[in-house]
């Protein structure tokens, strides 16, 4: 007997209200479907009756918590239009911000999955860590969220000596706080358990799905931006790119500690050779005219943007493409032979985003027709019962 | 004597329902920080719901897509009386940005009535804090 749920357009998992439609046969999913549009709000045609400078700010509220990764890939893109390149020192402070949010967003994942694991505490941790990233950030750009840092030719604000020390102490605060952590999830075989397994997303689908950023990397395949096509300084500065070959949460939970780790390196190695000079160079009014793409490593994957100039103040067309459109046919992919237990914590590990608010999952029954509502926390309940049924998975080593 | 006594439980227990009607998220992180260890909103008894059914306050952020706008109030008519609406954010106000875009309606105030704004883009969760005190003080 088939079943089909509806999910959404309310869903505490996902950035954008989303509405899904599952195809369940008793609590195995079999199909899945998307229906998107609740969250639009038109950002492109909006841009195109803005000038560059105030797009800059249009596209960081694009999204609340990969801001930073917007604003910076349109002006990388508006940058090459107006020719003009940014100071050393500029885009040495605009890729730090860069991995600050990096390190911000892996943080609240890390914290969403806990709790969608049922491992609550953690995520108060978690949480309480990261505002020591949010400290910085304020200290930096004088704002806790949409940091409105990046500016056409460089950045706006400069930080001075006792900046650059208190950054590093907090850094190795934060990175003591991490390795504490990652310990803490070492030793916990009852998370380790819990995420192991689930959401499967094999080497080849993520490849023909084209899933990107951790999702992509969780599945072994090493596509990164930085690396790939560097933009900025990343040709650079040392790091590597994290993958994890398991496949599953546990290898996108794995993934992320890892990069949060490498992000502490990069930051520091900035923060070490931060050239003297100005922060910003002076842009024409006008660009020439032309097209660009723009790409950008953002903490979820792959983001870009077209931008095409007519030769005005204004932007004729701007297209994004953001990092979790390309994740999401790798979502029904993951969906498919999964359980129904597993849907908060399948979708965490796809997009971080407000987990916490509870939501309620609709399941109508085909053959009556007669709809029931089962509450998220009734849902996290469920997967419970299923993980302390399910023995196999206890031994599971913790891959790091 | 009755009076009171509802009065009293209402300031000492308002259970909350976060609310997304298209917002970029910003608010929504700050809303959940507010909850977290730092600021921690659940010591004046705040509680997160899942369900409007359950909720007194209906804490809400996002310039209202058209989309959302009928499952804004039909989450609004769900959630029992009396209850209070909480407008979190700049775009929650008036719109933000996006003012002038076909798609928005600009603010909550457009679609249910807002009892208390929080302004900032995104609004702080100190900001967000104050905003729930206040509304506890009209009470």
């Amino acid at each position: 007997m088939k079943v089909q749920i509806p999910i959404g357009p309310q869903h505490p998992a996902l950035k954008e209200p989303i509405g899904l439609r599952m195809t369940v046969e008793g609590e195995v999913i079999h199909d899945a479907d998307l229906r998107l549009g609740y969250n639009h709000r038109g950002v492109e045609k909006v841009a195109e009756g803005r000038s560059y400078i105030q797009n800059l700010y249009l596209t960081e509220r694009i999204c609340g918590i990969c801001s930073h990764s917007h604003s910076t890939t349109f002006a990388q893109g508006a940058e090459i239009l107006f020719e003009i390149v940014p100071p050393k020192r500029g885009q040495f402070l605009r890729y730090l911000v860069s991995e600050l949010e990096r390190v911000h967003s892996h943080l609240l994942w890390l914290g969403v999955a806990g709790h969608e694991a049922g491992f609550d505490s953690f995520f108060m941790y978690v949480w309480r860590d990261r505002e020591i990233v949010m400290d910085i950030l304020e200290m930096i750009s004088g704002n806790r969220v949409h940091y409105a840092i990046n500016t056409i030719g460089g950045v706006r604000r400069d930080i001075d000596e006792a900046q650059r020390t208190k950054i590093l102490d907090l850094l190795a605060v934060l990175r003591a706080r991490t390795s504490f952590y990652l310990n803490l999830g070492t030793t916990e075989p009852s998370f380790v358990g819990r995420l192991a397994g689930v959401g499967y997303l094999s080497k080849e689908d993520a490849m023909s799905l084209c899933a990107v950023g951790p999702t992509a990397r969780a599945s072994n395949v090493p596509r990164d931006v930085r690396k790939d096509d560097p933009y900025g300084i990343y040709d650079e500065v040392p790091f590597e790119v994290c993958t994890a070959d398991t496949c599953d949460v546990l290898g996108r939970t794995v993934v992320r500690i890892k990069e949060v780790l490498q992000s502490y390196d990069i930051m520091e190695y900035l923060l070490r050779n931060l050239p003297a000079g100005p922060v910003a160079v002076k842009a024409p009014r006008r660009p020439k005219p032309g097209e660009i793409v723009s790409r950008y490593e953002a903490p979820r994957g792959e983001n870009i943007h077209y931008i095409k100039s007519n030769g005005t103040d204004k932007p004729e067309r701007l297209k994004v493409r953001a990092p979790t459109l390309g994740n999401y046919a790798a979502t029904i992919a993951m969906l498919k032979k999964g359980f129904i237990a597993d849907i908060p914590l399948i979708f965490a590990a796809i997009d971080p985003c407000i987990c916490c608010a509870e939501r309620s999952v609709e399941l109508v029954d085909s053959r009556s027709g007669r709809p029931s509502v089962v509450r998220w926390s009734e849902l996290r309940r469920m997967a419970g019962r299923r993980a302390a049924r399910d023995s196999k998975k206890r031994n599971v080593e913790w891959p790091l | 004597m009755l009076k009171r006594l509802v009065r009293w439980s209402r300031i000492k227990s308002p259970w909350i329902l976060h609310l997304n009607s298209g917002a970029c998220n910003a608010c929504d992180i700050e809303i959940v920080a507010a909850l977290t260890p730092r600021f921690d909103l659940e010591r004046l008894g705040v509680l997160l719901k899942a369900t409007p059914r359950h909720a007194d306050v209906l804490v809400c952020s996002g310039p209202v897509t058209r989309q959302m706008k009928d499952r804004l109030i039909r989450i609004y008519e769900q959630t029992p009386d009396p209850k209070f609406v909480v407008a979190v954010g700049a775009c929650a106000m008036s719109g933000c940005v996006y003012r002038g875009s076909y798609n928005i309606l600009g603010g909550i105030d457009q679609v249910i009535p807002v009892d208390v704004y929080v302004p900032g883009c995104p609004a702080r969760p100190d900001a967000i804090l104050d905003g729930v005190v206040k509304l506890l003080g009209k009470l």
